[in-house]
């Protein structure tokens, strides 16, 4: 049986200006500008994560002290979430969900919170230092950025079956959710001078499975830490996605791959469509033809573009969505409603991008830019087309495109709002938002699978949570509403 | 004058809006602006 697909998405903002122009001081200063506004002063504990450091040893995050090394500011969010700084840039790690809907809720949260900070450092910095934020992969100039998906995975699937299944998809789902990009950064990609490639990501691609994020980045990552049982559980860590501005576009990025594990999970590899037989090759040859109509040889011998692939795992998913109904995913109609976005942004761009512009963020970004590039007759090397580029990923509302080019939501802003605020019901982010913000004051360190609590009278209490769907509303929240301090609430949890 | 005419104008007339608006927002500087967006690694 395939198990409850908990979900989230970690996001690394790119960053600029700033005092000194320094990006680990601009992105400390955005997230204690968002920390100082009251929303959490607890710091994260590394415990489990990166043994040699304890939260208890680092300065406070009350102060713009000088920056000496990355992992200073780092803090845990009301809703769940974690923000911090990670290498020189402020990254959000959205709360653990438990649909692909509710994960796209919390990652357009995570924007939200970012805009806040932003607001908030700025109105503290001069305007010379002012800082700037992007929510997009790379900076035009060779150096990227993650925006990484976390799934839950049964931990009997077989770690060679996951790379089995899953290559297909991860070299194909640049057609429906690439964010697009003007030009090319790597050598190898440069030799084909593309105007514009379909994915932000793809071309940094160097391995089909490896540990590494940074350097030799891997189509399928093998980090496990599961941050849970791990005798239960895996957590498959996505390295290979866009930062998506379109939340359709998040919504089936999540919605697809969520679906697909479970078809794993239940029917294994053998069901799926084969991968090519040079992923690497693949996932780059695709990026760089908007035209969709690249294609690569897949292990059976026989030519697919990504379009094909999308189309067949496409009829996979709704085959087992017919058959099982794909509880472990969403209820019954947003797993429909992930199938149906997915089929109708597949044939779009197939017969004309232009038409599911409100919804594919590369076509979203493509249009304007030949729109515009015909409107002033500007070469394709132009600056001005590049600066959209960015500017399609810019948070500052006076300057962002994204909001501008009639992209359909999702979730409504009144949802967004509650979202910046409060946890998802559905998982244990439930306990760990309402203790922060019930227990300010006693919580001295919190991570993914515990909460530190320091009552004053004796020794540190770690309260473990290492089932993701415990700590949901339904089995804490009157726990929490009738203890009246952290002492009671950890008296109620031993009894 | 066919639907589909109809709509397609009214496509081009929505993308001539949202160049208009693009030329307001658009960085003044886009060379410098874009020469300035510099990322260390991260991930």
């Amino acid at each position: 049986m395939a198990i409850e697909k908990v979900l989230g998405i970690e996001t690394e903002y790119g960053v600029a200006g700033g005092p000194d122009q320094d990006p680990i001081l601009a992105s400390s200063i955005i997230v204690n500008a968002y920390a100082q506004q009251g929303a959490s002063r607890i710091n994260w504990d590394f415990e489990g994560e990166t043994p040699d450091l304890d939260a208890r040893g680092l300065p406070g995050l009350t102060s713009f002290a000088p920056i000496v090394e990355t992992h200073l500011a780092n803090t845990v969010l009301s809703n769940g979430a974690r923000l911090y700084v990670d290498h020189a840039h402020p990254e959000y790690s959205s709360p653990e969900c438990r649909t692909p809907l509710e994960a796209t809720l919390y990652d357009v949260a995570g924007e939200e919170v970012l805009r806040r900070a932003l607001s908030a450092a700025n109105a503290s910095l001069d305007d010379a230092d002012a800082i700037t934020l992007y929510k997009n992969n790379s900076d035009g100039k060779g150096n990227s950025y993650g925006t990484h998906e976390n799934y839950l995975v049964s931990r009997h699937v077989d770690f060679a079956e996951v790379v089995r299944a899953m290559v297909p998809h991860f070299v194909s789902r640049q057609v429906v959710v690439g964010a697009g990009k003007v030009g090319a950064e790597t050598d190898d990609a440069s030799s084909h001078s593309p105007a514009f490639q379909l994915s932000q990501r793809a071309e940094f691609f160097e391995e089909v499975v490896g540990l590494e994020t940074t350097l030799k980045r891997p189509i399928i990552n093998t980090r496990d830490e599961p941050h849970s049982d791990a005798e239960r559980f895996r957590r498959l860590h996505v390295i290979i996605g866009d930062a998506n501005m379109s939340q359709f576009a998040t919504f089936v990025k999540l919605g697809s791959t969520a679906l697909l594990l479970a078809v794993l999970e239940d029917r294994g590899a053998s069901v799926f469509p084969p991968p090519p037989r040079y992923p690497v090759r693949a996932v780059r040859h695709f990026a760089l033809d908007p035209t969709l109509q690249a294609v690569e040889v897949g292990d059976d011998g026989v030519a697919y573009s990504a379009w094909d692939l999308q189309d067949a795992l496409w009829h996979l998913a709704q085959d087992y969505v017919a058959t099982s109904g794909a509880s472990a995913v969403a209820p019954e109609a947003e797993v429909a409603e992930i199938l149906t976005q997915w089929r109708e942004m597949l044939d779009g761009v197939r017969v004309d991008p232009a038409s599911v512009a409100d919804r594919v963020d590369w076509a979203a970004k493509e249009r304007i830019l030949r729109g515009y590039q015909e409107r002033h007759d500007l070469r394709a090397t132009d600056a001005r087309l590049r600066a959209i580029d960015l500017q399609y990923h810019d948070l500052r509302p006076e300057r962002s495109l994204s909001s501008r080019v009639g992209l359909r939501r999702i979730v409504e802003p009144a949802q967004v709002r509650q979202a910046v605020h409060n946890p998802p019901r559905s998982t244990r982010a439930f306990f760990r938002g309402r203790c922060v913000e019930r227990f300010p004051d006693e919580i001295v360190a919190a991570n993914w699978d515990s909460l530190v609590f320091d009552l004053g009278d004796g020794p540190l209490q770690r309260v473990p949570m290492m089932d993701p769907l415990r700590g949901t509303a339904a089995l804490t929240e009157n726990l929490l509403e009738t203890s009246t301090s952290a002492a009671d609430l950890l008296r109620a949890l031993d009894g | 004058m066919s639907i589909d005419t109809t709509k397609g104008e009214q496509l081009k007339a929505d993308l001539d809006d949202l160049l208009d608006e693009i030329d307001e927002v658009l960085e003044e500087n886009a060379e410098e602006f874009v020469r300035n967006y510099v990322q260390k690694g991260g991930e």
